[in-house]
């Protein structure tokens, strides 16, 4: 359709700041208790992390696939298509990318963890860290109610830059940023088009894992 | 603030403290007569300032969200309202309108304007059978061809459902001065009831050319983002009313945003997007009283001019 080229994100961004916001206050209503749950697996992933080597990333990677999964089905699917009309595709991609981590867990030494030491591993854990414990703050530091706290595995925000930190420490084919890299920008376009403070969070965390993931990459080939 | 002013908000903050309004005999009669235009092709008459739904009605199954928007079309109707206007693009709103609806029992005189936008001729029909639905209305009073996508196909659909009696009035719409080219080529080629267009106090270029051909082409007109998307009534809000705004009956900026369009001869009708009842109510008291001249329009335009 040649017509698309009229559209820009202020044309399709079809509800205000506070509706966004209040999905996350519906949705953590609706699927309490899982906040606990959710809670654990981030938990058992800082874990994974901490520990590293291949028996933790399988286990990592099989969560991170779980908590993508379940974001794609429970967040994107049926709350955020609800006033998205593109929403149904982010949860296509979120699903793919679950696939993906699936994959790297099934592959013979293909999740290994390095462990964190040094300046990318203090990173790594720097940025899991606040996408499990930082993330759900953002809302009453934003001003807006504690009820709109974005958790990882329910929420896209935290479990993508969570993923991040995981991706660094497996030393991840390219292939699997993709999907995550693409998420941070669509979303911190979103929440600038709304006009959110928050909007540069995920480019601030994204941004030096992807440096210190090319900076990794250049060394092992130099 | 003069005695008018007074009495129109403390009327309408009467209406909003009661909770509820009487559909038949609008609350807000006592400021004046509602003012209505015409509609070119058939003469019906619809008040100058109707009710968009863009982003204030998306808000998906939130329920409480939705009591709110409720509360909206119960202020429009029971400030005299009738055009609620909305677009299968508009995510939820469709459905949070066809629920207010349902809430308040279909109330009469209900001008129902929506819109197809979908690339494909051939799936039109369907998109529009699924917006009837959730609007949960017999017919649509107009159908536009939203941002003129797909615009041929659309407009021989809807044609045809005008002929076969299932729909009254066929339009096109454009936004942000977009494409205003095609528009008018289509406004000379095509034969329409309805235009829509962005219009207000700053973005004036459809007086260039789309007004004065929808005048000769005895074509009605549907104004949107009369606020620039809340921009300008965030702007002034907070600045005192200028004197000359008594002489119009304002007490309120988005009244006189709204009173600068609707004294357009060419406009037929602002639809402004709210999610707050008592603005809506606001909004509707801009139907009402007296009309700026050409003189005090310059006034306007020079004073939002210097303020924003």
């Amino acid at each position: 359709m040649s017509e698309w080229w009229t559209y820009t994100l202020s044309d399709l961004l079809m509800f205000s700041t506070a509706t966004y916001f209040r999905l996350f206050e519906l949705q953590n209503l609706a699927l309490w208790p899982i906040q606990v749950l959710a809670l654990a697996v981030g938990s058992a992933l800082l874990a994974c992390l901490w520990h590293g080597g291949a028996k933790a990333g399988r286990t990592a990677a099989v969560l991170l696939a779980l908590a993508w999964l379940h974001v794609a089905w429970r967040y994107f699917a049926q709350r955020y298509a609800t006033i998205h009309t593109g929403a149904p595709y982010f949860a296509i991609g979120f699903a793919l990318q679950s696939v993906l981590l699936f994959w790297l867990a099934c592959r013979p030494q293909g999740a290994r963890l390095i462990r964190p030491i040094g300046s990318l591993g203090k990173l790594a854990l720097g940025i899991a860290l606040l996408a499990l414990i930082g993330y759900p703050m953002l809302a009453p530091l934003g001003g807006r109610p504690w009820t709109q706290y974005e958790l990882f595995a329910l929420a896209p925000d935290p479990t993508v830059a969570f993923t991040l930190a995981a991706l660094l420490l497996w030393r991840a084919h390219w292939t699997l940023w993709i999907v995550p890299l693409l998420w941070c920008f669509i979303s911190s376009a979103t929440l600038m088009e709304l006009h959110s403070a928050q909007a540069w969070v995920l480019l601030v965390l994204a941004l030096p894992a992807l440096g210190a993931r090319w900076l990794a990459a250049t060394r092992a080939h130099s | 603030m003069d005695g008018i002013s007074n009495k129109r908000r403390m009327l309408a903050g009467a209406v909003l403290a009661s909770g509820g309004y009487a559909f038949s005999k609008p609350l807000l009669a006592a400021p004046g007569a509602l003012l209505t235009r015409p509609i070119p092709s058939s003469g019906e008459r619809l008040p100058v300032v109707g009710l968009g739904s863009w982003i204030t009605f998306n808000v998906g199954d939130d329920p409480a969200a939705r009591a709110h928007c409720t509360e909206v079309v119960r202020a429009f109707f029971a400030g005299g309202g009738r055009l609620i206007d909305s677009s299968p693009m508009y995510g939820s709103a469709q459905a949070v309108i066809g629920h207010a609806l349902a809430q308040l029992k279909h109330p009469p005189g209900l001008f129902a304007a929506d819109k197809v936008w979908i690339g494909s001729g051939a799936r039109g029909p369907a998109q529009v059978d699924a917006s009837r639905a959730l609007w949960g209305v017999p017919r649509f009073d107009l159908l536009q061809v939203h941002n003129l996508l797909a615009w041929e196909a659309h407009l021989r659909t809807l044609q045809g459902m005008k002929a076969a009696g299932r729909l009254r009035y066929v339009g096109i719409t454009t936004s942000e001065g977009r494409r205003h080219d095609e528009l008018v080529r289509i406004m000379q080629t095509q034969p329409l009831d309805f235009i829509q267009v962005s219009y207000n106090v700053l973005d004036r270029e459809v007086e260039r050319r789309i007004l004065p051909l929808a005048r000769e082409r005895k074509i009605a007109v549907i104004v949107n983002r009369p606020f620039r998307q809340g921009e300008l009534t965030q702007a002034l809000a907070g600045q005192a009313l200028p004197g000359w705004a008594a002489e119009i009956g304002c007490s309120s900026w988005a009244q006189v945003l709204l009173k600068f369009i609707a004294s357009h001869p060419d406009v037929t009708c602002a639809i402004p997007a709210t999610s707050k009842p008592a603005h809506a109510l606001d909004n509707m008291l801009a139907a009402r009283g007296p009309l700026p001249d050409t003189a005090l329009r310059r006034r306007i335009v020079a004073d939002v001019e210097r303020r924003t």
